[in-house]
């Protein structure tokens, strides 16, 4: 481990990133890496890599239109959204509001009928790794140990294999999952599959990470656990995320700022600002601040206006 | 038990207030299915039960043989009892037969299924990968599969003789098709999330075709050359029953000739222990090499 990074500094263009050469962030010292894996409550490293560079994410007048058997279905239909740099953003809307066609979008994944998405001011045109995308199906490679899938975006892009394995390994420690590097996705629970899913798309360093339904298929007990944790990490790092959701409470008790999505066609009906503070547990879902946001999506998606939360 | 509608019991509820007194509440039979260790469902049974089992799944036919050869219910020149088995099977070895037999069946398989899953291999991948390589490939590859294997012997042999050519491209032909599709059927299976994961990771489809979908199905090709190669073993006897100057099966024909069936009893025997070797091998190799797909 010793010596393992000479340079300085681990910059963007050395990960074969786009267009971010500008963008550096400082080394981290092996040595913070705790030798014994964290039990619970994990131990993090003390200095996670922060998310230092500058992100704008813009989506304009975008459509969506499928055309299946039945006709062409509309799936979104003008969309206009955006997310700055560090922000954690939720779209909520019921199943079938189009949430999973705009985050592939997004990704690159499938292609806009009408509008565009840029990301710093470049349009997405494909996939690429400046977009992490976490599933809510766990796309763990199953062949490959934990620490091979989170070493494999890394790989994808050329890295070397003694840096690889040291972002892979100070990712993990950040997931609290540094003792099941050797484990085989199928041995873990899917809360576990799901933190090396999200450590994999960390060692990328995107731009902005994003999430479709990751907690959807977890038990209850599990997601609130994930969701803090999902929560601690933002914090940490100050990574921008996009995240989609049907579960108006994880987008509340997540999110700085919410979308609400209306379905048929998929359109954003509202854009909520959550007004709690950054640092937040589960005992905030008591507030009346969380309690008055959470009704009045609900109150949205219902139908029915909510005066308190216009403007 | 008298009234009909179901009530909470199943779920060791006692209603509080019932809603209606119009129904029983007392609790019905909670009898259930009946447990069984023999008749589970897609399910293990215990250890010892299971090695007894397979140990009976051999014994019992081999018993049966020994009970009927030995009452002499049937002459022994039609059914040979297990002893007269082994004689020839040693008679055979003596001879330098059985190692000549073996040996020349066994090259000419692994040559010709050899050849078969070099070339299904990247091909199969290739169509299940691309649509297109699909649509170009898939009809006629549907259309030869069902032409029965047997049925090129005359062609082979005005093509190409008697000697190994037409023996090894009968096993190529018999086995390559269905090794093919049932690749290009793997492939179909990979999930795109994990394809979509792996561009969202920076990955070009050229890495996903050789770093994703290749290993993803490495299972299935191990599993499908188990299942051809049981073919490419039927196939090398079909050819040297009809035309061949050794083999397994040129030996039973021999056999068939000077009326020694205990002699194509030995080889049938033979032909038995070498194709559940060479199933065993192969899933030894899919436990060695797929960790992650076994169980
Ligand atoms: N590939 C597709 N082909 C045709 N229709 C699609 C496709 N993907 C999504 N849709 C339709 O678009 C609508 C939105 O779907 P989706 O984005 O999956 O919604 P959500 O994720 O909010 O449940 C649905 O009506 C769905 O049937
Ligand atoms: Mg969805």
């Amino acid at each position: 481990m010793g010596g393992g990074l000479g340079s300085p500094s681990v910059c963007r263009a050395d990960l074969g990133l786009v267009g971010s050469a500008h963008y550096c962030v400082p080394a981290y010292p092996s040595t913070l890496l705790p030798i014994h894996p964290p039990t619970h409550p994990p131990t993090y490293p003390s200095t996670p890599l922060p998310w230092t560079n500058t992100m704008h994410l813009e989506i304009n007048r975008l459509s969506k239109q499928f055309d299946t058997r039945q006709g062409p279905v509309l799936a979104l239909d003008d969309i206009n959204m955006h997310v700055e740099t560090g922000e954690f953003v939720c779209a909520v809307g019921a199943s079938g509001s189009g949430k999973s066609t705009l985050l592939r979008l997004v990704a690159g994944l499938d292609m806009p009928t009408a509008g565009e998405i840029t990301v710093d001011g470049q349009v997405v045109m494909g996939p690429g790794s400046d977009r992490g995308m976490i599933f809510q199906s766990y796309t763990l490679y199953p062949w490959m140990t934990v620490q091979k899938n989170v070493e494999f975006g890394l790989k994808l892009q050329g890295v070397g294999s003694k840096e690889r394995r040291e972002m892979a390994s100070y990712y993990l420690e950040v997931v609290g999952l540094t003792k099941f590097s050797r484990s085989l996705p199928k041995q873990l629970s899917g809360g576990m599959k799901q933190r090396v899913a999200i450590a994999r798309t960390l060692a990328s360093r995107p731009k902005i990470m994003l999430m479709d339904e990751p907690f959807g298929a977890l038990d209850v007990q599990t997601k609130e656990t994930m969701q803090q944790f999902m929560l601690d990490l933002w914090n940490r790092t100050g990574v921008s995320i996009l995240m989609i959701t049907h579960d108006v409470d994880e987008a509340v008790f997540l999110s700085q700022r919410i979308y609400v999505l209306t379905a048929h066609p998929g359109t954003i009906q509202q854009e909520v600002f959550v007004d709690l503070p950054r640092d937040r547990t589960y005992t905030i879902r008591r507030d009346r601040a969380f309690q008055d946001t959470r009704e009045g999506i609900m109150d949205l998606l219902r139908g029915k206006t909510a005066p308190a939360l216009v403007g | 038990m008298g009234a009909s509608v179901p009530v909470c019991s199943t779920f060791g509820l006692t209603p509080v207030t019932p809603a209606s007194p119009s129904f029983s509440t007392a609790p019905r039979s909670t009898q259930g299915m009946k447990p069984s260790v023999f008749w589970r469902l897609a399910d293990d049974i215990p250890k010892p039960m299971s090695t007894a089992l397979m140990v009976l799944s051999i014994a019992v036919p081999f018993g049966l043989w020994w009970l009927v050869a030995s009452l002499d219910l049937v002459n022994d020149k039609f059914l040979p009892s297990p002893i007269q088995v082994a004689q020839a099977l040693g008679r055979l070895w003596t001879d330098g037969f059985l190692l000549g037999d073996t040996a020349a069946s066994i090259m000419r398989v692994t040559v010709g299924f050899g050849l078969a899953a070099l070339v299904s291999v990247p091909i199969g991948i290739a169509m299940g990968a691309f649509a297109s390589v699909r649509s170009l490939l898939e009809p006629i590859s549907g259309v030869v599969r069902y032409m029965p294997a047997p049925a090129f012997i005359p062609l082979l042999v005005i093509y190409l003789g008697l000697g190994e050519a037409p023996k090894i491209a009968l096993i190529f032909i018999g086995t390559v098709f269905f090794n093919i599709l049932m690749v290009m059927d793997a492939v179909k299976f990979v999930p795109k999330a994990l394809l979509e994961t792996t561009y969202t990771l920076g990955g070009q489809r050229r890495q996903a075709l050789f770093q994703v979908i290749a290993p993803y199905v490495v299972p299935n090709i191990i599993d499908t050359f188990r299942i051809n190669i049981a073919t490419s073993w039927n196939l090398v006897v079909v050819a040297e029953l009809v035309a061949a100057e050794n083999g397994l099966g040129k030996r039973i024909v021999l056999a068939q000739k000077f009326f020694n069936t205990d002699e194509i009893f030995a080889c049938l025997l033979i032909l038995g222990v070498i194709g559940f070797a060479l199933d065993l091998s192969l899933r030894g190799l899919m436990k060695a090499t797929c960790k992650w797909a076994v169980d």
